[in-house]
């Protein structure tokens, strides 16, 4: 698996609305062929994520390039490469499917005859045959979210992008729009969104978790749910000498693992707990009972457990 | 090119099955008939399109704003702009695309007004020479007004603002030439000769000047250049 080129590469990728980073110093990787979810909350930055490498928006700083195309500099061939599903899924309600899907397929430079092919193709595989002629404004959402999925695919790209993909359609469409996914992930690479766990570990062979604009974990579906067991990492600032703070404090029942910085003088120690364990009051004492003084201590970050607890950890049922 | 024949080709159809543009296409022909129709009734009416081409300039200052107003605007708001942009089009396909569209729409609803000359052509003998000229003179001028409102419709996601916008500024350029008195000098004739109405009457009166031409045809060109510019940015707000 990990033999396989790279498709996407996105190196410090960082974008400003404003003075505001939507996100900041992304790094991925999406090998061909592979299916990779960006899992996180509302607002983590998952649909700025999706534009940047959709060439809608550049990014502030850092590059993206895919299949060797950088997204900026070379824009149109990025764009002939990538199939896209925005999350709101915008289409011309006025216009019937058929109608639709051939304009789709003409501004993606597909020759006519090639477009008459792929139509009756892609039409089966999203399962629209009994609305060719329907204009879209008078379908339902999950089937104005096929003929987003048809658009995407209908130029058979490499790349399909699909920024939340069952959002607000009922669970029988959400089910049929994971397995089209999985089945057109077989050919492709696929890059999706979600702020639902379980779809994205059903879906996906790989995630990443994006949290305020940042990946904060990495991972196959299978670890993240193991290390979802919850980690606690405390920062604690002691003055005292490193060689004999750092043995006491491994020593404490509940540490897993003391890492020690010293930046210019002031030694801090990482302190990772069992799940679930909180350590604070242990490492007071300890500290203070070496006759070391205790300097600061503070949470680091956010566990993954608590960005989880942010996710939708249940299907919307 | 296939691309600018399809966002031409799917525009037209919108223009031609909706319902705004139906309204625009009345509301012209009601008051060009009103302009073309008010000194019939003078005892000795002069078999000339003047009347009709004066007002149809005014008419236009509102008119063509109501049609370019959807172009992008409305892409913008519906989000439908984020599928358009991410496809493999360049930008300047896109405003050439929806620029021709509306100057189908517009040459169609034009072309109506073809009755009045049969009419003319019928019942009396007119001056063919300000005719051709006065047609090709307004038809340059409703191409440009075109132009003004395309760009507005880029910059905006409002279709009120882009038209009311558009409406500021073709108003402005109408009457950019009473500013030859008001403003005078050198300073004076450069806003006189930036005025549109100051280039169309020549045409009216029969007269095909190139400057004049060369005039329309420029304004039509920096306003697209503007709108490709203007899309272009979308990208980096």
């Amino acid at each position: 698996m990990t033999t396989q080129p790279s498709m996407i590469q996105a190196s410090d990728v960082t974008h400003y609305y404003g003075p505001y980073p939507a996100i900041q110093d992304v790094n991925f990787n999406v090998r061909k062929g592979e299916v990779l979810g960006f899992l996180g909350p509302n607002g983590a930055g998952k649909t700025t994520t999706m534009r940047i490498l959709t060439g809608f928006l550049p990014p502030s700083r850092g590059s993206v390039s895919l299949d060797g195309f950088d997204v900026v500099e070379k824009s149109l061939e990025v764009r002939k490469r990538v199939g896209y599903l925005p999350e709101t899924v915008p289409l011309y309600t006025d216009m019937t499917v058929t109608n639709y899907l051939k304009y789709m397929g003409t501004l993606r430079g597909m020759p006519a005859s090639r477009i008459r092919s792929r139509l009756g193709e892609v039409i089966d595989v999203c399962r629209l045959g009994d609305y060719r002629k329907t204009q879209i404004g008078k379908l339902s959402k999950g089937f104005r979210q096929r003929v987003g999925i048809a658009q995407a695919i209908i130029h058979e790209p490499e790349v399909l992008v699909l920024d939340e993909p069952t959002i607000g359609i009922d669970p029988i469409q959400v089910v049929e729009t994971r397995n089209l996914i999985q089945e057109l992930g077989r050919a492709q690479t696929v890059v999706l969104s979600s702020h639902i766990l379980p779809e994205v570990s059903m879906i996906c062979e790989r995630v990443l978790i994006i949290h305020e604009g940042r990946i904060v974990a990495e991972d196959t579906p299978q670890n993240l749910a193991e290390s979802l067991q919850g980690v606690e990492r405390l920062e604690v600032e002691v003055a005292g000498p490193s060689a004999d703070v750092l043995p006491v404090l491994q020593k404490i029942d509940g540490v897993i693992s003391v890492s020690h910085r010293n930046n210019q003088g002031r030694h801090t120690y990482i302190v990772q707990a069992r799940p679930g364990r909180d350590l604070r009051d242990e490492i007071s004492r300890a500290v203070i009972s070496n006759g070391w003084s205790l300097r600061g201590m503070q949470m680091v970050g956010m566990s993954l457990e608590e960005i989880f607890l942010r996710l939708t950890t249940q299907e919307d049922l | 090119m296939r691309t600018v024949r399809a966002v031409a080709w799917k525009e037209i159809q919108i223009f031609f099955l909706s319902p705004t543009a139906y309204i625009v296409g009345l509301i012209f022909l009601a008051l060009a008939g009103f302009f073309f129709s008010r000194d019939l009734g003078d005892p000795f009416p002069e078999a000339t399109l003047s009347p009709f081409f004066q007002g149809a300039v005014v008419i236009f200052i509102l008119l063509a704003p109501a049609l370019t107003m959807r172009l992008i605007a409305e892409e913008s708001k519906l989000g439908t702009i984020e599928l358009l942009l991410t496809s493999p089009v360049r930008d300047w396909e896109v405003i050439l695309g929806k620029y021709i569209a509306s100057l189908v729409f517009f040459l169609a609803l034009v072309a109506m007004s073809g009755f009045y000359v049969i009419l003319l052509f019928v019942y009396a003998s007119p001056d063919p020479g300000p005719i051709y000229a006065g047609y090709l003179g307004l038809v340059l001028y409703g191409a440009a007004a075109l132009a003004v409102g395309l760009l507005t419709s880029t910059l905006t996601n409002n279709q009120i603002v882009a038209a009311v916008v558009a409406m500021g500024i073709l108003l402005a350029l109408f009457f950019a030439d009473l500013a030859f008195g008001a403003v005078g000098g050198f300073p004076g004739e450069i806003i006189g000769e930036l005025g549109m109405k100051t280039h169309f009457d020549d045409f009216d009166r029969g007269i095909i000047d190139t400057k004049h031409v060369v005039y329309y045809l420029s304004v039509i060109a920096s306003f697209l250049f503007l709108s490709v510019r203007a899309l272009e940015a979308r990208r980096w707000r």
